[in-house]
């Protein structure tokens, strides 16, 4: 009997193909993708391989349970996604941090994304690095401390304003303070800054609370004053 | 500058939307989430006449991928949506405060209410829906995983994913919550050891030694503008910009592909170069200390991929480490177990 059926054929094919169950679970992933995504939608990923015109740019953690793809439903060519640990945007720095300043470069001047939407997490464990690590030198820095560290001025702001509170608690509100640091450090970029100015950009920040089971979602607010005469 | 010049100051405002529900309470009825199909507006748009459906943009809440097939003219209105959101034209319009399960006025007069409505809160209303529909359709209906996960993370996989809008490894490769740590950077690229401390090393470094990963796979993709930048570059030219910064961490990969490919065009070349930076930074990930000794044991395997979206194909392989050679001479790299899905 020389005659496979489809299914059997394409299951001998697998079986030649798939050399593990990580490779199973990869190609059962793609394939889904294939089948309830892209096949479904050929004119969309058609205009997609010409180019993206993404209307985000979004900072998250490198976290397995926080991709903004599952939590916020981002379909392919909608944002612009760069996740490292605990999500943290560093101040313009050329030298230090050209990967992040690479992304908000090209998000922002080739892209012309519209928002930047930051988003922090509960039970962080680049945050809790943050606040455990000693500050007294002790302690040798390795590469996700001496990374964490952008995160110093939320950690001071929490340690002054909520010193009182237990370690988890802190470090509940650092991750959502490490949040408002990151949107202040982006307007260090000069391009955010000049988008900014002519509202050509917005500035937001999310945090993602996965214990509870709620997202919160906040704005950076711009006023410009009506001249101050003497 | 003088004294007349306007005062720049930016402040932050805590606006907290309220679409917190707590894992085990029933969503109230402003949500009615079971009643939406795409012919009705949500119950607390219905309730709240201030707010005229008509003039918002179709924000139909959607529902899950794989319900019915007659929902796939939906799912292609809303896939197009956030590009026909018109987001922040004026920053200084406040979004909206409404409170779900109230059916209070708004107290400014209409057209107020028709700017915000055009302006911050769609954007702001459509990321509730979506969020919201993510907590009914697969929070609620795995909460024991996320139980479990609210406590600890253990992914078997790191990722190390283009920040391109069109490659998330999740939606690609349908990695759900806790299956994989994704580091997402600009072109893929993993810089040496030699380089020192940058976003993409702590995250490496987070992944092998304090989440134990068992495998590492860095994905390139098809048309990818880093690595087109990287092939665009001067040859001597000090890069004066920060992608340019950047991307020269392949740069290894640039020359490889320009002496193989001399007679292809610059498409065709900047393709190669796409996979030829993988490799680049396959062999960048040996250059840890932890890491090669981890894939020397056997605990870590380190793996190249490739997703090509003009075809939507996907093609993975595996470093094939040999503690004699692990690198060789022209900086090639041995691979195994290879495979082209599409």
């Amino acid at each position: 009997m020389g005659n496979l059926s489809q299914e059997e054929a394409i299951e001998g094919l697998k079986k030649l193909l798939i050399h593990n169950d990580k490779d199973e679970q990869i190609l059962g992933g793609f394939q889904s993708f294939k089948t309830n995504k892209f096949d479904m939608y050929p004119a969309l990923f058609r205009e997609l391989a010409e180019r993206q015109n993404p209307k985000f740019l979004v900072f998250a953690c490198c976290d397995s349970r926080v991709s903004p793809s599952s939590i916020l439903d981002f379909q392919p060519g909608e944002a612009f996604t760069f996740r490292n640990i605990a999500g943290l945007v560093p101040p313009f720095n050329k030298m230090r941090y050209s990967g992040v300043g690479a992304a908000i470069e090209y998000a922002v001047v080739t892209l012309n994304v519209e928002n930047i939407l930051v988003i922090g997490h509960s039970s962080c464990g680049g945050i809790e690095r943050l606040m455990s690590h000693p500050e007294d030198g002790s302690t040798a820095n390795d590469f996700i401390d001496d990374w964490v560290q952008i995160g110093l001025p939320a950690k001071a702001k929490v340690k002054a304003e909520f010193g009182h509170l237990p370690l988890d608690e802190k470090i509940r509100e650092c991750e959502k303070e490490a949040v408002n640091l990151s949107l202040t450090n982006l307007q260090t970029y000069p391009y955010v800054r000049e988008r900014m100015a002519r509202k050509a950009l917005a500035l937001r920040g999310g945090y993602y609370d996965f214990v509870e089971g709620c997202f919160k979602v906040w704005e950076v607010k711009t006023i410009i004053t009506t001249p101050i005469h003497s | 500058m003088s004294t007349n010049s306007p005062h720049f100051l930016s402040i932050q405002r805590l606006e907290t939307l309220p679409f917190s529900v707590s894992p085990m309470a029933v969503p109230s009825p402003p949500f009615s989430l079971s009643k939406h199909s795409p012919s009705n507006p949500p119950s607390f748009l219905a309730s709240n006449p201030s707010l005229d459906p008509s003039k918002a943009p179709v924000l139909r809440p959607r529902n899950a991928f794989g319900s019915e097939a007659n929902l796939g003219r939906v799912e292609q209105t809303r896939l197009r949506l956030w590009n026909n959101l018109k987001t922040n034209s004026d920053l200084r319009l406040q979004a909206s405060r409404e409170l779900p399960g109230l059916t209070k006025e708004l107290e400014s007069d209409k057209s107020e209410r028709m700017e915000r409505i055009e302006h911050g809160t769609d954007l702001f209303d459509e990321m509730k829906q979506r969020f919201l529909s993510f907590k009914k359709h697969k929070y609620m209906q795995n909460l024991e995983l996320y139980e479990k996960l609210a406590k600890d993370q253990a992914p078997k996989f790191m990722v190390i994913a283009c920040a391109d809008s069109r490659v998330c490894p999740s939606s690609i490769l349908g990695f759900q919550p806790g299956e994989a740590f994704v580091v997402r950077n600009v072109a893929n690229m993993v810089p040496p050891y030699e380089n020192g401390p940058s976003e993409t090393n702590a995250g490496l470094e987070f992944a092998v030694n304090s989440l134990k990963v068992e495998n590492i796979l860095v994905i390139g993709h098809s048309r990818c503008g880093g690595i087109r930048a990287l092939m665009s570059m001067h040859d001597d030219v000090e890069t004066s910009s920060l992608i340019g910064s950047w991307v020269s961490v392949g740069m290894n990969a640039r020359v490889r592909t320009k002496a193989a490919t001399k007679l292809l065009n610059f498409d065709q070349q900047c393709k190669h170069c796409e996979k030829e930076s993988v490799n680049c930074s396959l062999v960048n990930l040996l250059t840890y200390p932890w890491v090669e000794e981890k894939v020397r044991n056997g605990e870590l395997a380190i793996h190249g991929g490739y997703y090509d979206f003009v075809d939507c194909a996907f093609e993975k392989w595996t470093l094939d480490y040999k503690e004699s050679n692990p690198i060789g001479k022209s900086g090639k790299v041995a691979v195994k177990d290879r495979a082209f899905w599409f």
